[in-house]
């Protein structure tokens, strides 16, 4: 199948571990991605204000962008703050005509309010399925040893909520990555804290706080016999890796990371130092 | 309104109906369960908590409300919104705060000083986006 794909600014730079494990699952699983031609950032965060429109702009000009590409097709995103903000960018020129009114006219183009915004997690479990992803399982000891872990899903703030609007998975009980992780093998652990917060961007001018967040997540993890973290985001990612781990062995992979390793794929390719890896497993 | 106003209930009424309209959300809905605060990620480092926060407004102390360090505290993780019971979305509230107070020229964008290992390794999207909490 063929995608529009849309990295956004961070999976370019610092995420381009995240970018290039997506790209080499998404051969791995025959998903063609086509890269939107043209893009700029998304603008990080959908405006919370009713009257603002200016931070619609920036995503809806990425959604006609999509549009004007190919319209029959999804649009595929896998940083979370990019999928949240375009889909409800979507959402809300969907449901609000003066407001894409505006925004149409601003943008000289009229979005037709057609692109789907997708989740990668979402075109495995819909378009691929689990079933599918199971039977292209690499042998050997890799995969044994990922399937031998206690593995924690945690899915952060953004990827699923308004839930209403976002519409992926529960927002408090969601099963998307725990039931992709089952499918590789993976003991998955129970994990009350799968959707709490890392702290997001207090990261930058609140490191203190992003911290104790962070540790909150990582210390509750190790309670629950996890050994490793799977993420769906840079920002957790780095909030965790960074800010939370402190003393706490615990390894953090993407979860593209993980399934490319289930599917056999070059450590390397994947954006994993084997060294590193080593060392998080045993 | 009520007994509790205080001596500028006119500039606090002003301000009530601006957060109503600013974040779309009727803050007479919330009944004060707490659960907001319970779910918070922040709520350990705020000086006002969440709940407190709409309780201020409803009994006319908006001024209290925006002096609070809270709404700078808010991640926008949008838990308290997703689990309310009466549907009142505080993360909406928080930003409504946090514009009234930009717009008004009272919260000058800081400049962040990170150390620079973690500055480089600092995702866009926190940048981005905390540069967009700061400038409304």
């Amino acid at each position: 199948m063929k995608l529009l794909y849309y990295p956004g600014c961070t999976l370019r730079t610092v995420a381009q571990d995240f970018d290039r494990s997506a790209r080499e699952v998404a051969s791995a699983l025959d998903i063609e991605l086509v890269e939107l031609t043209d893009f700029t950032c998304c603008g990080g965060l959908f405006p919370q204000t009713t009257e603002n429109l200016m931070p619609l702009l920036a995503p809806a000009r990425i959604l006609v962008q999509a549009q004007r590409t190919d319209p029959a097709q999804k649009l595929m995103t896998l940083c979370t703050f990019c999928y949240n903000t375009l889909k409800r960018t979507h959402f809300t020129l969907q449901n609000d005509l003066q407001k894409r009114s505006i925004v149409s006219e601003f943008l000289e183009e009229p979005y037709r309010a057609e692109v789907k915004v997708v989740h990668l997690l979402e075109v495995l479990r819909d378009d691929i399925g689990y079933e599918a992803i199971g039977r292209k399982l690499a042998a050997g000891s890799l995969i044994e040893s990922i399937q031998g872990m206690h593995v924690a899903p945690y899915y952060g703030c953004l990827l699923l909520r308004p839930s209403e609007e976002i519409s992926m998975d529960d927002p408090e009980q969601p099963t998307i990555l725990e039931d992709l992780l089952q499918t590789l093998g993976c003991t998955v652990v129970d994990f009350p804290w799968k959707t709490e917060c890392c702290g997001s961007f207090l990261a930058v001018n609140k490191p203190e706080l992003a911290r104790q967040c962070s540790q909150t997540i990582v210390q509750r993890a190790a309670q629950v016999g996890a050994q490793m973290l799977v993420t769906t985001c840079p920002l957790c990612s780095y909030n965790i890796t960074h800010l939370g781990l402190d003393h706490t062995p615990m390894s953090v992979l993407y979860f593209t990371q993980i399934l490319g390793m289930a599917l056999g794929i070059d450590l390397q390719k994947l954006g994993l130092r084997p060294d590193r890896l080593e060392k998080a497993i045993t | 309104m009520n007994a509790f106003v205080q001596s500028n209930a006119a500039q606090d009424t002003r301000l009530l109906v601006e957060v109503e309209e600013l974040s779309g959300q009727n803050l007479y809905a919330c009944y004060q369960c707490g659960k907001c605060t319970a779910g918070c990620p922040l709520a350990f480092s705020m000086d006002i908590l969440p709940h407190t926060i709409i309780r201020l407004m409803q009994l006319g102390q908006v001024e209290r409300a925006l002096s609070s360090k809270s709404p700078w505290h808010c991640a926008a993780c949008l838990t308290c919104s997703s689990r309310c019971p009466k549907g009142v979305d505080l993360a909406r509230v928080m930003e409504a705060l946090r514009v009234l107070l930009i717009r008004s020229g009272k919260a000058p964008i800081q400049v962040f000083q990170l150390p620079v290992e973690l500055a480089a390794q600092l995702p866009q999207q926190a940048a981005v986006s905390a540069l967009r909490k700061h400038s409304g």
